[in-house]
């Protein structure tokens, strides 16, 4: 081999050897890029506010991650996100577009605080599980009719999700209202409380209710119904083209029904979670708010289900500081919804910058 | 921009040359040198096979390219041509194969709307009065207030013409603007350009590879081949064969693959089918279709007609309202199941939109037919490394050029993303391949490498439905032509001895 030949070789092995570590850089590098200029510009507002980013942040900081105390708070929050990510991320591997996981989180509460009242006298070690099936089976409807309203009737799914994550919190404060008020609860209108045997209690040690662990093992079977099996490489495909889908063969009808379903299903469980191990019935603060936020985690993570898992706590850091903002700095109460807003906002519009980098497309490297 | 000398002509044709004109992409000669003079008033026709260098040529003229190499002049002065704008400016404008006119508004409110200095505020009643004055100096004319989507394609053609004379546009580029048009519109078009050009109006430069409009409206000629300008002359002194010559060069084109064998029993079979088509107010209605196992059945058609229809009826995208469709005699829905044990293969038009999921990677999207099979059954567990190692042999045999096997499909070229299909869907045994223009827009080397793997699975046993607007492929693969006119199949032949003419005018459902 002569000696051009050979640095032609080794030049050729480096660049294969980066190759794959660049393509995915850009998932990685972009969507921080996003956040770290979100965040600077939220700064920016603090500034001209006449506030300081620098202690907003060091606070944001402190209330979220600081102590041991604060990570308590930000896991038991994180919970909750982690489902409401799933039901987005889901459904947009087969590019669909679901935001009103909020209407399953509370419908899935309100089927477990019913279930509950029922299930008094019944082992918690059959109770519990059927509580949160049952909170998961009518997520899993809800969002399952937006995805067959979009495979049947070409119904657009992230207006009828967001629609019907409104009619969803009135069903809810209509039945705790209502059929399903207990009449004890007075200024607070609330399901029955759940007896203690059917509460879900804290992970041995911390201070941490069992909704996190289950909200990880979610997360990671996800990632591996997506990545490693065959069902989740046709979603792959149908979401990146459903027309070659469809000439494939592949059942795209079966497959909306069935990822849609099952991120309403994750969502039905953080209603679960929320009743079993929060609230302890299913009242007005399921509408926590925990839906909308996931929509931001599961953009922030490009869909990915095991990038929304430092993602989710990162943002469950950011809501667990929101009363020590405010209160320290004299900030309105809607500053952590702002911030949240401009980060969603620049991320949206980090998505037109994919494929512009030549550092990040290996096959374009050559031709400069 | 005009380059030291004094400002254009006010009025009139205008005369364009290129001289010395090279364009390389990276270690590919694209053009080569070409210098072609077109004088005012002339009808100058680009002749050229697909890949030869003739839109390269036009895109370096219309400032859509920078030119590595060469220069152009505007009616003798040199200018530079940095963006279409400043081609604009210049008065040189382009005609594309395919309509750039907005369908929902009328010919009136395109023609305005294309206007750069259109204010923000349209006083309608001056824009129609100045409209009027226009179109009475014009040869010919369109109806001005119907939506352009209710105009024929003859017509939308035409409009698009008048859009550049309203432009003020004095030097015209035509990419191939017959090609969704009849015959009898094509000529009609034509006839008009050729009737401005004689009046002095416009210069025209028309890419095109049909000989007999050259013949019927062209002065002279230039003759690309692969980047090169290989033949020009006055179109009077040529003959088709000359032309032909020039454009095939002394590589001949490799003859096409044998045929062998006999067809035999019937595969795919249509009764009666019907089913709405794109805009869901005309039917589509096929009564009777069958292809047999060992032939190629053609269907020629101009394109707009059904096809694309036909071949969503085929792969299940589109809904029969009527009629059936069946395998060997057995009901056919497309499912995978389904095509998986009859064997059933398709190669969609424009694969990367069709065929591929462009984000996913080369080795993925040679999967997709094989992912979830292990042996005879069907698997859960995604296998990555079995995937791996059978895009690496497809990728070796079908010859695909990619930086690797991650790379996403989409970075690959026009060719190589539909031999990456082709290796996809002829892998295994194949008993029915639905086809749908697979040579588009490809360059000659993957199209005589395209249409023998199309043969060979034909010698094979297979049975082939080959949907084509390009004539020449049809009748070069076919069997069997049936042409596709309104949605219906209207006229049936053998290849052997078919006679273009005939054909032609069925295309056009004027027989």
């Amino acid at each position: 081999m002569t000696d051009q030949a050979m640095a032609t070789a080794q030049r050729r092995n480096g660049v294969d050897g980066l190759a794959p570590l660049a393509r995915r850089a850009e998932r990685v590098v972009l969507p921080l890029g996003a956040l770290a200029t979100g965040l600077a510009l939220f700064g920016l507002l603090l500034l001209a506010l006449g506030k300081s980013p620098v202690e907003f942040y060091a606070l944001v900081y402190k209330a979220g991650f600081g102590t041991a105390f604060s990570w308590a708070n930000t896991l038991s929050r994180a919970a909750p996100l982690l489902f409401a990510a799933l039901c987005v991320a889901l459904p947009a591997r087969l590019g669909l577009v679901v935001i009103g996981g909020e209407g399953a989180i509370v419908l899935g509460g309100t089927a477990t605080g019913a279930l509950g009242v029922w299930l008094g006298g019944v082992p918690p070690a059959l109770a519990l599980p059927l509580m949160a099936a049952a909170g998961a089976a009518v997520g899993a409807l809800w969002i399952g009719a937006v995805g067959a309203l979009r495979h049947y009737r070409g119904v657009n799914e992230t207006i009828a999700s967001l629609l019907m994550a409104y009619i969803g919190i009135a069903l809810m404060n209509h039945l705790i209202e209502g059929p399903l008020r207990d009449p004890a609860s007075l200024n607070k209108p609330s399901t029955v409380p759940l007896p203690d045997a059917l509460r879900v209690g804290d992970i041995p040690g911390l201070d941490v209710h069992w909704g996190l662990v289950v909200a990880l093992v979610c997360c990671v079977l996800s990632w591996v119904l997506i990545e490693r099996t065959t069902w989740g490489f046709a979603a792959r495909i149908a979401g990146d083209n459903v027309r070659a889908a469809q000439v494939q063969g592949l059942p795209v009808g079966r497959l909306i029904l069935g990822f849609t379903a099952l991120g309403g299903a994750f969502a039905g469980l953080a209603g679960f979670f929320e009743v079993a191990a929060v609230q302890g019935s299913a009242n007005a603060s399921l509408a926590a708010g925990y839906g909308y936020t996931g929509i931001l985690i599961a953009f922030l993570a490009r869909q990915n289900p095991l990038a929304v898992i430092p993602v989710a706590l990162l943002l469950a850091g950011f809501e667990a500081s929101s009363g020590l903002v405010q209160r320290r700095m004299d900030l309105p109460d809607a500053t952590i919804l702002v911030l949240k807003a401009v980060v969603f906002v620049v991320i949206l519009v980090s998505d037109t910058l994919y494929g512009r980098f030549r550092l990040f497309a290996p096959e374009r490297w050559r031709r400069s | 921009m005009i380059i030291g000398q004094d400002a254009l002509p006010a009025t009139g044709a205008l005369a364009v040359a290129t001289l010395g004109m090279t364009m390389r992409f990276g270690g590919f000669t694209a053009l080569d040198d070409v210098s072609i003079s077109v004088p005012a008033g002339s009808f100058h026709a680009l002749l050229g096979e697909n890949g030869a260098g003739k839109s390269t040529l036009v895109k370096c003229m219309m400032g859509f390219y920078h030119a590595t190499a060469g220069q152009m002049t505007v009616s003798g002065r040199e200018v530079q041509v940095p963006d279409p704008r400043a081609a604009h400016a210049l008065g040189l404008g382009m005609v594309y194969q395919h309509f750039t006119l907005v369908p929902s508004l009328t010919a009136a409110e395109n023609l305005v709307i294309s206007r750069r200095d259109t204010p923000a505020v349209i006083d309608w009643r001056r824009e129609r009065v100045a409209l009027a004055a226009f179109m009475d100096r014009m040869p010919f004319r369109v109806p001005l207030d119907q939506p352009v989507r209710a105009l024929a394609a003859g017509e939308k053609q035409k409009l698009e013409i008048l859009k550049q004379l309203y432009l003020g546009r004095r030097f015209l580029i035509l990419d191939e603007p017959t090609s969704v048009l009849t015959p009898d519109e094509a000529d009609e078009v034509l006839g008009h350009v050729r009737g401005l050009c004689a009046a002095g109006g416009i210069t025209v430069l028309m890419i095109t590879h049909k000989f007999r409009e050259v013949t019927a409206f062209a002065d002279a000629v230039s003759v690309l081949r692969r980047g090169r300008l290989v033949g020009q002359g006055r179109v009077s002194d040529l003959s088709h064969a000359d032309m032909a010559a020039m454009m095939m060069g002394e590589a001949r084109l490799p003859a096409p693959a044998a045929r062998t064998g006999q067809p035999g029993a019937t595969v795919l079979a249509l009764t009666g089918a019907r089913a709405l088509d794109r805009s869901g107010l005309k039917e589509i209605a096929i009564d009777r279709l069958e292809v047999r196992a060992g032939e190629i059945l053609g269907i020629a058609g101009i394109s707009g007609n059904g096809q694309m229809e036909l071949m969503e009826m085929l792969t299940g995208q589109r809904p029969l309202s009527a009629g059936a469709m069946t395998v060997r005699g057995r009901p056919y829905h497309a499912t995978r199941a389904e095509e998986r044990q009859m064997n059933i293969r398709y190669l969609p038009e424009e694969p990367l939109k069709n065929a591929c999921a462009p984000r996913m990677s080369v080795a993925e999207n040679i999967g997709f037919r094989s992912f979830d099979t292990r042996g005879g059954g069907t698997r859960f567990w995604l296998a990555p490394g079995a995937l791996r190692r059978q895009a690496e042999a497809l990728v070796a045999g079908f010859k695909v050029k990619t930086a690797s096997l991650d790379a996403p499909i989409a970075a690959l070229s026009g060719g190589n993303v539909q031999r990456a299909v082709l290796a996809r869907e002829l892998t295994g045994t194949v008993d029915l391949l639905v086809i749908s223009n697979p040579c588009f827009g490809l360059d000659f080397t993957a199209v005589s490498d395209i249409r023998a793997r199309i043969m060979a699975a034909r010698n094979a046993g297979a049975a082939v439905l080959l949907m084509s607007e390009d004539l020449d492929e049809v009748l070069e693969l076919a069997d069997r032509v049936l042409v596709m006119s309104e949605g219906r199949i209207t006229y049936e032949t053998p290849a052997a001895g078919a006679d273009i003419a005939t054909i032609g005018h069925h295309m056009g459902g004027h027989a």
